[in-house]
């Protein structure tokens, strides 16, 4: 007698864990799933209309200061830990998870003009406005003092640049004696920072109103200039993965650059910020701190709908993953990947772009606007009425670099 | 002598401090002046004596004195080092200080040069030169100008340093997934090789252990294998092993049974069947020369000789020449048999048959040759080509000739047309590139139909056009009236809407054209936000935007338009190329209209009409009352349905909307005429013939419709806003042709349509960061490590070492496995040692 018996295998129909959900045997005979675009197009918008939505970058508050925050800096070995100066001379350090201050110091007699940490985060340095650098141990107060020029910013690990308040940056190599190379530009820079992925890329911060990201091998012209913002870009910082950039603007706002795009993807503001004086982004290219002119110190997310899983409480309480589920990460990916796909559509489009402006800067937008227009429209009327190839044609890029000097 | 004891005596107690050796010989100077004499110090002493005599003689005397000693003792005495004053007088070799203040010119020493004849002619040539010449040296250059020439060198310096970060950076660009952060050390534990390796034995007892091990050749760490074992692994796998293993015995088990066969076959006695198998034999063994001879003629050959030494073999033999026995009998025979005679003839044919010469040779000459008038024959049209290059007829390689004709052709075509033709020439571009999309389209257009074979059948597929004109941008296909399946027609919106996308990117690339634009464009970058003073809060504002995007989109869509024209009329003023990009403009209809899209729509309609004829004909009734309870049920709300619609004929509707539309499409007859301009008007009167037929203006009949010949459907070109809306209008940047974006659209990425495997990789993101994990700028190590990584793809012979050290590229896996299995074997192996132990 023949027995037929079915023989199936457990992988097939077997769920991992009991946490998942149960596994169904799928056909993906496209005839058994028509209306395959129209259908992720339906997700698509789904996915853009709840992005916006859950669009909601700010996290946190820290207050403490009693001036105008003018410097921040980022420890190089703890996420959770900030530095922070502020306009009269206090240096404060913040715990970021608890929101809470750890430690406040009184620096110096005056502004604090620039701090950085150390490598290896035992110690910082601030530079005051009573000329002095001091180093502080993270732990106890100790110093030692030196005389230096301000505002100095330390980058690749022999390579250095500074802003000067004559128009120029400065190149310098710590194994010359000489400096490298200066560029003057039509306005001052007023902070540069490297691409940390990127050796020789870097971008500074302008008072005309944009950024420019350098080429350090070819200062005569920048690659890109970063133009958004509708007053003096007051600080900028890349993001740890060296795609992008925020910049802290006079206007009240920060904005998020693609490194290679001359327009911001993102700004932020809200009604209380004011001018943003620094701004930083975290090591694990997940937050955004600014350091702003009312004596507050602001978390953002730097993905403004990005889920980051749950609070630090809800964990606690409920004894929680941390982190998201694979399924979860998994439906990002998807969504991501739908609205990527989808971006030239029209509708999608016109969700995705939108942002909220407050009513000044919106206006003083137009303004610049209508301002271009018209200079851009003399130009070409200029042209017009000259001889032909009297007025050569000038990159945009290039009209903002005054000089190079050797 | 006294004396002398006494001077000698007192510098003894000057050195008294020295050794007790010394006290020693002290003693023994006391005793006589001879042995004093040999003692160490007695020079010094002696010198001293005399000093304080004084005398030049005293000195040489005293010299000579000192030298007789020396001799005397016989041994080598060390110099005493003399000190004197330097002086004029001393010596004649010393420099005088006469001409100290003066100048010593070039020409005091060149004096003394010439009146030595041996001087080099070559020097002194070199230091005459150096005296005609006058100049000085320059100055050194300033401070600035200095620093500046370092500044520009070290910055020369330091910019090619930091070149060496372009091929990382670029690599980082250009990769697929980035995971953040970089270099990270895959978590978890290691695997027991790693953590061994680092470790020593230190214990007595330990290196005991390992010395042993060492000694028998065992292995010591992990990989559980003596040097012999894995010698044998990486000879053969365990799988390899097996499959060698079958085919071997396939072989054996073959081999045996070819054996017995062939024994069975010899052992048949039947002469009739041995000679046919003999004739067979043969026969295949000359059809066999026959095709060797026409694929391979050396191996043809050789078979030839075979054939040749046979032929000689059988001349020399006395074989078939009937001289045996057996023929001696059979001649006998012969006369009265029949068969006999027939054998020994058979004999002697087969004689000839093989000492007979083989024509062969002379054919495979034949083969030969042709070769050898190839040759030739183009080597003459060679020259003559080169002769007279003019005469197509006289040139060689007439099938190579027209193919480099038509090249050269289409690249002069391309050189002068490059710029005319573009548009003409691009369908031929598209063709190519379009082969492979269009397997996709197949593949595409096949699911579909063998989805919808009913609906194929039902509506047979009709065309759109596409047309286009400068103030709308395009007119979507809509189909068909369906009132009741609002589903169709959400189906046909979208299939319309994904279908047609429009290419308007040819019209910026005609922008492009100029420099002047590409100038003006390039610091405008579109924005990649819309600011706006709206908030987005909720899914209900989401909706709002959208609302106020369409009229936006709108307004923006008719401005570009207009901003469009303009400027292209000032270019056409302006520029001596224009005329070819106004026809460019003219024919962007042409370029931009996508002719024929065949959609095809289930037929509700149509269906309906059937069933009303059917009911009008009283079949319906008939058909439910066959049918069971079941069917009267049906029956039943088909009743309702048609009582509720009873006044409407909807197919008559259908047919009446449809000749209305078709109305409406036909072109009306323009009237322009004015009447009374320039002849009298009034009431009655007609404006004259000529007018009528001047301005009375006739409009192209359009193309005729689709829907002419289906006579249940209606097709629409008109614009369907309510699609538009969800319509790219634009080709977005970074494709290049429709049909790309399409395709990049089509292919579904979700995981209904996909593996997960696949939705993973679709969905893999570009940059990967960990919450929590800090990311590090990047160091110079990375630098280092890619180096590494290119010097070892630039020397691809120790990767292929290694490689066949590890196992073959793809097999690797396999390999793996195999190791595996021997280990698994060699530790059941050991156990069962254990055991026997």
């Amino acid at each position: 007698m023949k027995v037929k018996v079915l023989c199936r295998n457990p992988d097939d129909y077997v769920r991992e864990t009991t946490r998942d959900i149960q596994r169904v045997p799928r056909n993906y005979d496209p005839t058994l799933h028509p209306f395959e675009v129209p259908r992720e197009y339906t997700r698509a918008m789904n996915a853009t209309k709840l992005e916006r939505v859950f669009a909601k970058p700010f996290v946190a508050a820290l207050d403490g200061h009693r001036d105008a925050v003018n410097c921040m800096a980022k420890h190089p070995t703890s996420l959770s830990t900030l530095l922070s100066g502020s306009c009269d001379g206090e240096v404060k350090v913040w715990n970021l998870p608890t929101k809470k201050c750890v430690r406040t110091l009184q620096a110096h007699e005056g502004f604090v003009r620039g701090m950085c940490a150390r490598f290896c985060g035992t110690s910082f340095f601030t530079v005051g406005d009573d000329k002095t650098i001091k180093q502080w141990k993270m732990e106890a107060p100790g110093y030692g003092e030196e005389e230096e020029p301000l505002n100095m910013i330390l980058g690749r690990t022999e390579l250095l640049a500074s802003c000067a308040s004559d128009r120029s940056i400065i190149l310098y190599d710590m194994r010359e004696a000489t400096p490298l190379q200066k560029v003057i530009m039509n306005m001052r820079s007023n902070t540069l920072c490297w691409n940390p992925m990127e050796a020789y890329i870097f971008t500074c911060a302008n008072e005309d109103y944009h950024l420019y990201t350098y080429d350090m091998r070819q200062l005569s012209m920048p690659i890109v200039m970063h133009s958004d913002h509708v007053s003096a870009v007051l600080d900028v910082d890349y993001s740890p993965t060296g795609k992008e950039f925020v910049s802290a603007s006079f206007d009240k706002t920060i904005r998020i650059f693609p490194e290679k795009k001359s327009h911001s993807r993102e700004v932020y503001h809200t009604k209380r910020m004011q001018h943003v004086i620094c701004v930083k982004w975290s090591l694990d290219n997940k937050y955004i701190v600014t350091g702003s002119d009312e004596m507050n110190i602001r978390l953002w997310k730097a993905n403004a709908s990005e889920k980051l899983g749950l609070s630090a409480e809800v964990k606690a309480l409920h004894q929680l993953e941390p982190k998201l589920t694979t399924r979860e990460k998994q439906a990002q990916n998807y969504s991501q990947k739908l609205k990527q796909k989808f971006q030239h559509h029209p509708q999608i489009r016109r969700i995705t772009r939108h942002r909220h402006l407050p009513r000044e800067i919106y206006s003083q937008r137009k303004e610049l606007h209508v301002m271009k227009e018209a200079r851009r429209r003399k130009e070409l009327n200029v042209r017009k009425h000259s001889k032909p190839g009297s007025i050569p044609y000038v990159s945009e890029k290039k009209k903002h670099v005054v000089a190079v000097v050797d | 002598m006294a004396k002398r004891k006494a001077k000698a005596s007192r510098v003894r107690s000057e050195s008294s401090s020295k050794a007790a050796k010394n006290s020693t010989q002290v003693m023994t100077y006391d005793d006589g002046e001879d042995e004093l004499l040999e003692g160490d110090d007695d020079d010094a002493v002696i010198s001293a004596s005399e000093e304080d005599e004084g005398g030049s003689d005293d000195e040489r005397k005293h010299r000579k004195l000192l030298e007789a000693i020396s001799a005397l003792g016989g041994k080598k005495r060390r110099k005493l080092a003399e000190r004197s004053e330097a002086s004029v007088q001393v010596s004649e070799f010393a420099v005088s200080a006469e001409g100290a203040g003066e100048k010593i010119s070039l020409s005091d020493l060149l004096g003394a040069m010439d009146q030595t004849p041996s001087a080099v002619k070559s020097t002194k040539k070199q230091l005459q030169n150096l005296e005609s010449c006058k100049d000085t040296l320059e100055l050194p250059l300033s401070r600035q100008e200095t620093e500046k020439i370092q500044r520009k060198v070290a910055f020369e310096k330091t910019s090619k340093d930091v070149s060496q970060w372009e091929s990382i950076v670029k690599q980082n660009q250009r990769a697929e997934q980035l995971v953040f952060p970089l270099n990270q050390e895959p978590s978890g534990p290691k695997p027991v090789e790693h953590v061994v390796v680092g470790w020593k034995p230190r214990t007595p007892l330990e290196m005991e252990v390992f010395s042993l091990l060492h000694k028998n050749m065992q292995p010591i760490n992990d990989p559980l294998l003596t040097p012999m074992e894995e010698a044998s692994l990486k000879a053969m796998s365990l799988e390899e092993a097996k499959i060698r293993r079958a085919e071997l015995q396939k072989i054996r088990a073959l081999q045996s049974y070819y054996e017995a066969k062939a024994k069975r076959e010899r052992k048949i006695k039947s002469k009739k069947y041995h000679k046919v198998l003999k004739k067979g034999k043969r026969k295949e063994l000359l059809k066999e020369f026959e095709e060797m001879r026409n694929k391979d003629p050396a191996a043809a050959l050789e078979e030839l000789k075979k054939m040749e030494l046979a032929r000689m073999e059988e001349r020399m033999s006395l074989k078939h020449q009937n001289s045996g026995k057996w023929a001696k009998s059979k001649a006998i025979m012969a006369k009265y048999d029949d068969e006999a005679r027939k054998a020994m003839q058979q004999q002697l044919e087969m004689n000839k048959e093989l000492t007979q010469k083989l024509a062969l040779p002379p054919e495979s000459e034949e083969e030969q040759e042709p070769e050898e008038t190839e040759v030739v024959p183009d080597f003459a049209n060679d020259a003559q080509a080169a002769a007279d290059p003019a005469n197509p007829w006289m040139m060689g390689k007439l099938s190579a000739e027209p193919a480099e004709k038509d090249c050269g052709g289409d690249d002069k075509e391309s050189a002068v047309e490059n710029t005319q033709n573009e548009e003409e020439r691009e369908p031929e571009g598209d063709e190519e590139e379009e082969n492979e999309e269009d397997v996709l389209l197949r593949e595409f257009d096949e699911k579909r139909k063998s989805r919808r074979p009913d609906d194929d059948a039902l509506a047979p597929p009709f065309q759109v056009d596409k047309e286009e004109t400068e103030g709308e941008k395009k007119e979507e296909p809509v189909c068909v009236s369906s009132e009741d399946e609002h589903e169709g027609e959400v189906v046909s919106e979208f299939k319309s809407l994904f279908q047609k996308l429009l290419a308007n990117g040819h019209e910026s690339t005609v922008n492009k054209g100029t420099g002047q634009d590409a100038k003006e464009s390039d610091a405008e970058e579109p924005a990649l936000l819309d600011e706006g003073l709206s908030r987005v809060r909720s899914l209900e504002d989401v909706d709002e935007l959208l609302g106020q995007g369409l009229v936006r989109e709108h307004a923006e869509d008719v401005a570009e338009v207009k901003e469009k024209i303009p400027t292209t009329a000032e270019e056409t003023k302006n520029e001596r190329t224009d005329k070819r990009k106004k026809k460019k403009i003219l024919d962007l209809n042409d370029v931009l209209t996508r002719d024929a899209k065949v959609i095809s729509v289930p037929l509700a309609p149509t269906a309906i009409g059937e069933e009303e004829v059917a009911e009008r004909g009283g079949f319906f009734r008939s058909f439910v009352g066959l049918r069971g309870d079941e069917g009267n049920g049906e029956g039943d709300q088909r009743m309702l349905v048609q009582e509720a619609f009873a006044g409407d004929d909807v197919v008559a509707d259908f047919l009446k909307d449809k000749k209305k539309r078709v109305e409406a499409g036909k072109p009306k007859v323009v009237d322009l005429t004015l009447p009374g301009w320039g002849e009298w008007g009034g009431v009655g009167l007609k404006p004259s013939r000529y007018k009528r037929r001047r301005f009375r203006i006739k409009v192209a009949p359009p193309p005729p419709r689709k829907d002419r010949n289906l006579p249940n459907v209606i097709i629409s070109d008109a614009r369907e806003s309510s699609v538009a809306m969800h319509q790219v209008s634009q080709l977005p940047f970074s494709f290049e042709k429709p049909e790309q974006f399409e395709c990049s659209i089509r292919t579904p990425t979700g995981h209904t349509w996909n593996t997960q495997r696949t939705v993973q990789k679709l969905t893999a993101p570009k940059v990967v960061t960990q919450l929590g994990s800090i990311i590090e700028p990047i160091t110079r190590d990375s630098l280092d490590k890619s180096k590494a990584q290119t010097r070892g793809k630039k020397a691809p012979d120790i990767v292929l070492a290694s490689a066949g050290a590890e196992g073959q590229g793809p097999r690797k896996g396999r390999r793996k496995a195999g190791k595996n299995d021997a280990r698994n074997l060699h530790n059941s192996r050991r156990r069962a040692i254990k055991r026997t132990k």
